[in-house]
């Protein structure tokens, strides 16, 4: 097991290698001198040649690469061009709303999607199936930022409780004021934030995990071993969710974190529609402003979380069952 | 095979869907009830007025009307569903096929570079490929393409590593069959099941794709109709005027809707272990 984590940790750095390589040369593969780009339009001759030394753009391209990769190991992701503010700096300020309404979509998707699964298969047949079913395939046809437009106008515009954007204080900073003052007002301001833009992000995900807790638990619920233990008198509640659900969650775990990323790539298109302060908005709003350093340091954040998140499930899979071994 | 499609309602009813679709994206000038593009701004943001009226669904903040735009989008949808679905099938079977059949340092090489691609959640993938491209349709098909090659790689190199070890394989060899013709010829003929339900399951993707990447300005550029623009027009008024972003979305639900219902009825089909399962 040990040695599995370390191979998949050396992986991950290969492939995390791969991933600046690729993010490193979008600057260079945009059409146009990137100086230009990064200079707009009113410059003269002088702030092109200081531009272009200061960047480093006068040099190899490898030799480029790996001063870039020297500085991003430490934290250093350049200086954002429209701001004059450390790239790094703006991301670390926003990852963590980022970070907060992914976990919040992925506890909407789960709350929902398994209790709805392990119904639809135990009454298999009945309407409660096919209604879950249905709403399962409208759900994953959705695309979510329709949804969240959809939230917004037909139900937060005529709900006082809902607000129409932002953040507010954030969920788990408001827990923790709410820990320490012992007023729960910060911590529902949160909530009351979160609430649509997980929904808006969590349905599509809820969709593709009722239909697999479905289907998984189906399998599980004709297998030998429930049959046994309905033979020898337990009860059938006790069957499904005791013996059943542990094992059909298997598969579900394992596309959480396939889920995960499709989560993070949908986040960036919600949060511009809930004017959520996270890394996805801010670089959309750095792509119309052209703001490189910006989507090259967001983007190479976004996949570092995403790669990580993949490793922790994988790994999480033999600890769910024992039974698995690696080689 | 087609009897099976037509006792399959779920197959039966995407193939509907999207003929419906494609039959309105062929003859959508002759389906508007007005011209698309027509601006009047004495009509600006009129309610949706029901079946027989001048602006059925409504009309948008140039005094556009909203159903004969959700017709005429339709074309850019399916076109750059279809191209980048295209594009990436025919990408991904070969790299696919070549990484299971050679195997070896091409296996490793090509499918490395899959698992690079997989590293970025997909739809930031796209936005950043077509923010370094520049936006358009174009650039925009080229991203979704490139997004969905790994999946459709991914399934091919394992149909082919199924089947290569088959017996009438080995027979193809035996009797002398060129490299290419066992793979083209025996080997992808038989393992395309998979691969043909992946794609029209990826239609639906690359279509809210295309919708998201509009919806934030870097897809297609106007005059050309969008449904994915539409939303962001619509999302300027939605206090006032929801109707110009509820209509355009219904037609995103109901076309990849389509897709998924004829990728599930294909499945079926096509693998009945995993019928109602």
């Amino acid at each position: 097991m040990f040695e599995y984590a370390l191979r998949r940790l050396f992986y991950l750095i290969l492939i995390l290698f791969g991933v600046s390589v690729l993010v490193f040369l979008m600057v260079h593969i945009a059409p146009g001198d990137p100086v230009l780009v990064l200079l707009g339009e009113d410059f003269t001759q002088e702030d092109y040649d200081r531009l272009m030394q200061l960047h480093g753009f006068d040099r190899s391209l490898p030799e480029q690469y790996f001063s870039w990769l020297g500085r991003a190991l430490r934290g250093d992701l350049g200086i954002s061009i429209r701001q004059g503010v450390p790239v790094s700096l703006l991301i670390w300020q926003r990852m963590g709303a980022t970070v907060e309404l992914a976990l919040a979509a992925v506890f909407v998707a789960v709350c929902t999607a398994i209790p709805l699964g392990v119904l639809a298969a135990v009454k298999r047949g009945t309407i409660i199936d096919m209604a879950s079913m249905v709403v399962s395939l409208l759900a994953v046809s959705m695309p979510p930022f329709w949804l969240a437009l959809v939230l917004l106008a037909y139900l937060a515009l005529h709900t006082p409780l809902l607000p129409l954007f932002g953040r507010g204080v954030g969920v788990v900073p408001g827990l923790l004021e709410t820990v320490t003052t012992g007023n729960f007002d910060p911590l529902w301001q949160g909530i009351r934030h979160v609430l649509l833009p997980a929904i808006s992000l969590g349905l599509a995900m809820a969709a593709v995990l009722t239909r697999l807790t479905r289907s998984s638990m189906l399998d599980i619920l004709n297998r030998d071993y429930v049959r046994t233990a309905r033979a020898k008198g337990l009860a059938y509640r006790k069957v499904v969710f005791k013996h059943a659900l542990r094992n059909a969650l298997m598969p579900v775990v394992t596309i959480i974190g396939v889920q995960f990323g499709a989560l993070l790539g949908g986040a960036v298109v919600t949060e511009t529609v809930f004017a959520w302060p996270g890394v996805g908005r801010l670089i959309v709003n750095a792509i119309s402003q052209r703001d490189f350093p910006i989507v090259q340091g967001g983007v190479l954040m976004l996949a570092l979380v995403f790669s990580l998140v993949n490793l922790i499930v994988d790994l999480s899979y033999g600890f769910l069952n024992p039974r698995i071994r690696y080689d | 095979m087609v009897k099976k499609i037509l006792k399959n309602r779920s197959a039966l009813l995407g193939i509907l869907i999207i003929g419906a679709l494609v039959l309105s994206a062929v003859f959508a000038p002759y389906l508007t009830p007005t011209d698309p593009f027509a601006q009047n701004l004495f009509t600006r943001y009129v309610e949706p007025q029901g079946l027989g009226e001048d602006h059925v669904l409504g009309t948008d903040d140039l005094g556009r009307d909203i159903l004969a735009r959700i017709i005429m989008g339709t074309r850019l949808s399916l076109t750059v569903g279809l191209i980048a679905t295209g594009i990436s099938l025919i990408i991904g079977v070969i790299l696919g096929s070549v990484a299971g059949y050679m195997g070896g340092w091409a296996d490793n090489l090509i499918m490395r570079f899959m698992d690079l691609i997989l590293a970025f959640p997909g739809v930031l993938l796209a936005i950043a490929i077509v923010a370094t491209l520049g936006p358009g349709m174009v650039n925009t098909m080229i991203a979704i393409a490139i997004v969905r090659i790994p999946a459709m790689a991914r399934v091919t190199r394992s149909q082919v590593l199924a089947l290569k070890e088959e017996e009438f394989v080995e027979a193809a060899h035996a009797i002398g069959c060129g490299h290419m013709r066992i793979l083209f010829r025996h080997i992808l003929i038989n393992g395309f099941a998979p691969i043909v339900v992946l794609a029209t399951l990826g239609m639906g993707t690359a279509i809210v794709t295309e919708a998201s990447l509009s919806f934030l300005g870097l897809g297609a550029q106007p005059p050309a109709i969008s449904w994915g623009r539409m939303l962001s027009v619509g999302r300027q008024a939605l206090r006032n005027a929801p109707h110009v972003t509820l209509y355009p979305g219904l037609a995103i639900v109901v076309t990849v809707l389509g897709f998924n219902l004829l990728g599930d009825g294909m499945r079926d089909i096509l693998d009945p272990r995993l019928k109602n399962n």
